[in-house]
């Protein structure tokens, strides 16, 4: 049983229907990555799964039906997003900031221990504790929307273009991160540019284009697949060379 | 000369202290929601009427103050509630209209259901004493409005910075989107901002009126005003910037009417503006630059 289930997914912004009649299934424990060019309605996918864009069609998380609620209703259900351009709350501390990640718990205790982990995966956030949010690197940056999100305990996270505007070592840490993750039991679903890194940590992925998921399938078949390699430039050249 | 000097200082730190007040309760708003709410002024001159109805019925002012400032608190909720939430990210002009609005609508209020005319507002005789410090009289009025300023300032900064609905206030004013992320109810960030303001303009109008004795429907008018251009001067949204502008503001008012020789005094108001102007020619975000366009 799916943990996360799109069906007849349809999200339009005016006259442009940016995602069309999608079906999507991520089973508890997976990596699932969702592929495709920019401007394919990757994020938008994401976007209307935690409501912050207006969709029609089915969302099921955990068995409930969670489409059409209020984003904070849907993230109350245990799924969280890290939005592109990570959206640190940058006038505010790092502490702040995960404060407000764990702003629906109620134990004390609990959000303490998810404190400690997400330092202990962090450690540079808990030395720049009491900075503002806004002055630690890009990379840093990253790091803490990953680590506000966890603070909330989610039971998929949904990220959204990590590797975006970081310097390459930074992207191979992220990468190693979401595996990681994904080893203490928590299940992604995937956006990425970087189709290669991806797949690379994905279990399986679907590759979109124009607001359609043109293919999809096990992460290993699809990077050996021709369909991907013409769609993405960048693997056709590493496979040739 | 001297003592001159420090009577009107303390008169500039007891305006500027009110206009502060203000100031904080409309870029709360404004910092959330892209709101410039001028009803703003009903609520002091609400907070007036309460404390004059409370006499009536002959409640002592120690339990008159904080039920006027609980009854203005959750007035501004319901305004929020049935006159904001419906233009809820619209355009800064529809929403600014409609503040325009309820503003007119409550001013028609008061004077059908209340009077035309001011009514004396009961105040402890404490209020209105006079205090001798060194040769100097300082109205206990002027004190009473620096200490409360202060002390509403640290305890607004405490709570931006340990609760976790003042976090979240702070966090909707960078980004309301990612602040429903954290599972946060955009409705109650809202509804918080409208209280606090309420809180505001409830303690304000309660040391505006420490020094005027009377409230009539446009009470509020001309303190709101104020408070708005010191918003502005401050830079719009920025909750440091507010409370700046409003005690440069205060601090510019009060220095001109002391210091202006006789046949300038009627273009104390216009040389005021001057001052703001330049300033804002100078730095036209505002002393502090607050980034931020409104919420959705």
């Amino acid at each position: 049983m799916a943990l996360l289930s799109l069906s007849g997914l349809d999200v339009r912004y005016g006259a442009i229907q940016a995602v069309r009649s999608l079906d999507l299934e991520v089973a508890e424990g997976e990596i699932v990555a969702l592929l495709g060019a920019n401007g394919a309605g990757k994020s938008t996918t994401l976007k209307a799964i935690v409501g912050l864009a207006k969709a029609t069609g089915e969302i099921t998380f955990a068995g409930k039906s969670i489409a059409g609620r209020e984003t904070e209703e849907i993230v109350r259900n245990g799924l969280t997003m890290v939005p592109e351009g990570r959206r640190v709350f940058p006038s505010l501390t790092v502490a702040e900031n995960l404060r407000l990640g764990a702003a629906t718990r109620r134990d004390p205790a609990a959000t303490e221990r998810s404190r400690k982990e997400v330092e202990t995966l962090f450690p540079v956030l808990a030395e720049r504790a009491d900075q503002p949010a806004g002055t630690l690197s890009g990379g840093q940056q990253q790091q803490l929307a990953i680590g506000r999100a966890l603070m909330s305990e989610p039971k998929l996270l949904l990220l959204d273009e990590p590797s975006l505007g970081l310097a390459p070592q930074i992207v191979d840490d992220i990468f190693d991160l979401i595996l990681r993750l994904k080893a203490r039991g928590l299940t992604i679903l995937l956006v990425e540019q970087d189709a290669i890194a991806a797949l690379d940590v994905a279990d399986r992925a679907y590759v979109m284009a124009n607001g359609r998921i043109i293919m999809s399938g096990p992460a290993a078949e699809l990077r050996a697949s021709e369909q991907v390699a013409r769609a993405y430039l960048g693997i056709a050249a590493e496979n040739a060379a | 000369m001297i003592g001159y000097f420090v009577e009107q200082t303390g008169n500039a730190l007891s305006l500027g202290g009110i206009y502060a007040l203000l100031a904080l309760g409309l870029a709360v708003v404004y910092s959330i929601l892209g709101l410039i709410n001028f009803a703003h002024g009903a609520l002091m001159t609400l907070t007036g009427y309460v404390l004059v109805g409370a006499a009536v019925y002959g409640l002592p002012f120690l339990i008159a103050a904080p039920l006027a400032i609980v009854i203005v608190m959750a007035s501004a909720v319901l305004l929020e509630r049935i006159a904001f939430r419906p233009v809820r990210g619209a355009s800064g002009a529809t929403m600014l209209l409609t503040s325009f609005a309820v503003a007119v609508l409550l001013q028609l209020a008061f004077q059908l259901f209340i009077s035309t005319r001011p009514q004396i507002v009961p105040l402890p005789d404490m209020l209105t004493a006079t205090l001798d410090i060194g040769g100097l009289a300082i109205g206990v009025n002027r004190v009473i409005s620096v200490v409360v300023a202060v002390l509403v300032l640290i305890a607004l900064n405490q709570f931006l910075k340990r609760t976790i609905i003042g976090l979240a206030m702070r966090a909707a004013a960078e980004d309301f989107d990612v602040t429903r992320l954290m599972g946060i109810r955009a409705n109650r960030v809202i509804a918080a901002a409208f209280a606090l303001s309420g809180l505001l303009a409830g303690i304000a109008a309660i040391l505006w009126m420490a020094q005027r004795s009377s409230v009539d429907p446009l009470m509020g008018l001309v303190p709101v005003l104020k408070a708005f251009i010191a918003t502005t001067l401050g830079g719009l949204g920025s909750l440091q910037g507010a409370v700046l502008g409003g005690l440069l503001l205060g601090a510019i008012e009060i220095y001109l009417a002391a210091y202006l020789p006789d046949a300038m005094l009627p273009y104390q108001g216009a040389l005021t503006l001057g001052v703001v102007i330049l300033v804002l020619v100078a730095r036209p975000q505002g002393l502090v630059g607050a980034r931020r366009e409104a919420a959705r």
